[in-house]
């Protein structure tokens, strides 16, 4: 199987801090990878560095075949929700529009390829009947959709999700997780989905890589979400506990708190 | 009978009224999304500077306008993301920069006519050679911002995405800024200084309380200047008040109105909160 991103001795530091270090993984095509840790544990950083915003202060990364760039198209991209202004407005279409060749010069009003860009995008999200609406009168869920849409244009190999979830309620996280699968399928791209729990994406992962003090794991569920595992990514006592199908983390020898920082600090 | 166009100054008056309108418009309506609208109206308070400071040298007032704002333009282009938020420092370098203008207008020691003109614009006084500069430079500044207006609209609403898609932030903003104060310098011409907030900003905020559509909004932003702008000429002929307050009234109440016309029921710019599914059928 082919490799859609490949880290080699990876470390990227900000602002003096070293965020990410030495990490060392081969994430293969076609794959629907949950990216979890903490705040701060260099999630969106990791993403940052695959689009080539953020430069490695070391090692090697390599996306899609090729060295890392900034401005590669064949990467989708949704950022988190708190960066982009979503009391505008402007209507789901334009929003979306904007997108098609964004990058490069010209005027901005679409033209028919553009538009026919759009309505595959909308389609793929079941997101005909927003495309009128102000991006300010979306729920939270619908404005996901919108921006899954946006990321979806120019029908990425590799889409890179930066906490979709991050507040919605239950329904709608499974909603959007059920639809990221989907599209995951139907374009069979590789897909990095952010989270702070894993619960959610338990049904369509495929691996999971857990950051945490710059390191990482790469692996299916069950061989990293595990007590032995986790306790040595974070270097404090990890336990894992399993409810039918949900998995509990839990800061094992404190207070319950604690394993609420693990997820959710 | 004779009409107001028989007069070489109305007609004038009319036109650099025109040209300015669309300009600013067009160059307002991505103000208004950016949320730029304050930095625009700091911009004009540094072309107060840039022309006092000219008049001073024996300069055009006008170029130095344009160059100081077009420095400014530049500063304010490159601090970029840094500046969002941060109107306490725009608002800083405005009050100097009107400072600054008082202090060459003390040395150049001018006529208090001049400078009422510069703070509160003098469009009947607009002459042939002012209207071509005015004409060119609308003319390349549109140009550019349609070139550069597919980008921008993108970097406007998405600036993350944009930028891993390979968008240069930095010189997008810094080239928007630039045709903000070229337009900025134009309106100068018609309302002054003071009042540039009513062609550059009010037509394209109201434009977007009245359509969420992109091309339809700039479209409406640049009508709706150039009505405001022609209106408040012929209103100004009509009753022989100064333009400048009647094209800031005909700006300021059509922005109330179309704020009021958003909250009123029954549009279909915006869904009201009863009229959405409430659970079963919405998606997600």
């Amino acid at each position: 199987m082919n490799t859609a991103i490949s880290l080699e001795h990876l470390s990227v530091g900000l602002g003096g801090r070293t965020v990410l270090s030495d990490l060392n993984l081969q994430i293969a095509g076609g794959q629907f990878v949950g990216v979890l840790g903490p705040n701060g544990a260099g999630k969106s950083t990791l993403m940052r560095a695959i689009l080539g915003l953020v430069k490695p202060s070391g090692g090697t990364l390599s996306v899609l075949g090729a060295p890392v760039a900034a401005g590669n198209a064949r990467i989708g991209y949704m950022p988190q929700v708190r960066t982009t202004n979503l009391s505008l407005p402007l209507r789901g279409y334009d929003f979306v529009a904007s997108a098609v060749n964004g990058h490069r010069w010209g005027p901005f009003w679409p033209t028919r390829a553009a538009r026919r860009e759009v309505q595959w995008a909308l389609g793929l999200v079941d997101g005909a009947a927003l495309a009128d609406r102000p991006l300010g009168s979306l729920s939270g869920g619908e404005r996901q959709r919108l921006l899954l849409a946006q990321a979806l244009i120019g029908r990425p190999r590799l889409l890179l999700l930066d906490e979709p979830l991050a507040g919605l309620d239950p329904r709608h996280q499974q909603a959007v997780v059920r639809l990221v699968g989907r599209i995951q399928e139907e374009l069979d791209a590789t897909v990095l989905f952010s989270a702070h729990d894993i619960n959610p994406l338990l049904g369509v992962l495929d691996n999971v890589l857990y950051l945490g003090r710059g390191h990482a794991v790469l692996g299916p569920v069950e061989a990293v979400v595990t007590g032995p595992v986790l306790s040595r990514l974070y270097g404090t006592r990890i336990d894992v506990m399993r409810h039918g199908e949900r998995i509990f983390v839990m800061a094992g020898n404190t207070s319950a708190e604690e394993s609420h920082h693990v997820h959710d600090a | 009978m004779s009409t107001m166009l028989d007069y070489e100054f109305m007609r004038h008056a009319f036109m650099a009224g025109g040209i300015v309108a669309i300009l600013a418009g067009a160059a307002g309506y991505f103000l208004v999304l950016r949320g730029q609208a304050f930095a625009g109206h700091a911009l004009s308070h540094v072309g107060f500077a840039g022309a006092t400071g000219a008049a001073l040298i024996g300069a055009p007032p006008i170029f130095g306008m344009l160059a100081f704002m077009i420095l400014g333009a530049a500063a304010m282009g490159t601090l970029g993301k840094r500046l969002r938020n941060s109107d306490v420092a725009i608002g800083a370098v405005l009050a100097f920069s009107l400072g600054l203008g008082m202090l060459f207008l003390h040395f150049f020691t001018a006529y208090a006519s001049q400078v009422t003109a510069l703070l509160f614009g003098n469009v009947l006084g607009v002459d042939g050679s002012m209207l071509e500069i005015l004409g060119v430079s609308a003319l390349l500044c549109l140009a550019l911002l349609v070139f550069l207006s597919r980008p921008l609209l993108f970097a406007s609403l998405q600036p993350e995405l944009a930028e891993a898609k390979g968008v240069s932030l930095r010189t997008v903003g810094i080239l928007y800024l630039i045709i903000v104060a070229v337009a900025t310098a134009a309106s100068i011409q018609i309302v002054g200084v003071l009042l540039v907030f009513t062609l550059l900003v009010c037509p394209a905020a109201a434009a977007q309380r009245l359509t969420s559509g992109a091309g339809r909004g700039l479209a409406l932003s640049i009508v709706l200047a150039l009505m405001e702008a022609w209106l408040g000429i012929a209103l100004a002929y009509a009753t022989d008040w100064p333009v400048s307050f009647w094209i800031s009234a005909l700006s300021v109440a059509i922005y109330v109105a179309a704020c009021g016309l958003r909250r009123m029921p029954g549009r279909g710019a915006r869904i009201p909160m009863a009229a959405r599914p409430l659970n079963g059928k919405e998606h997600v």
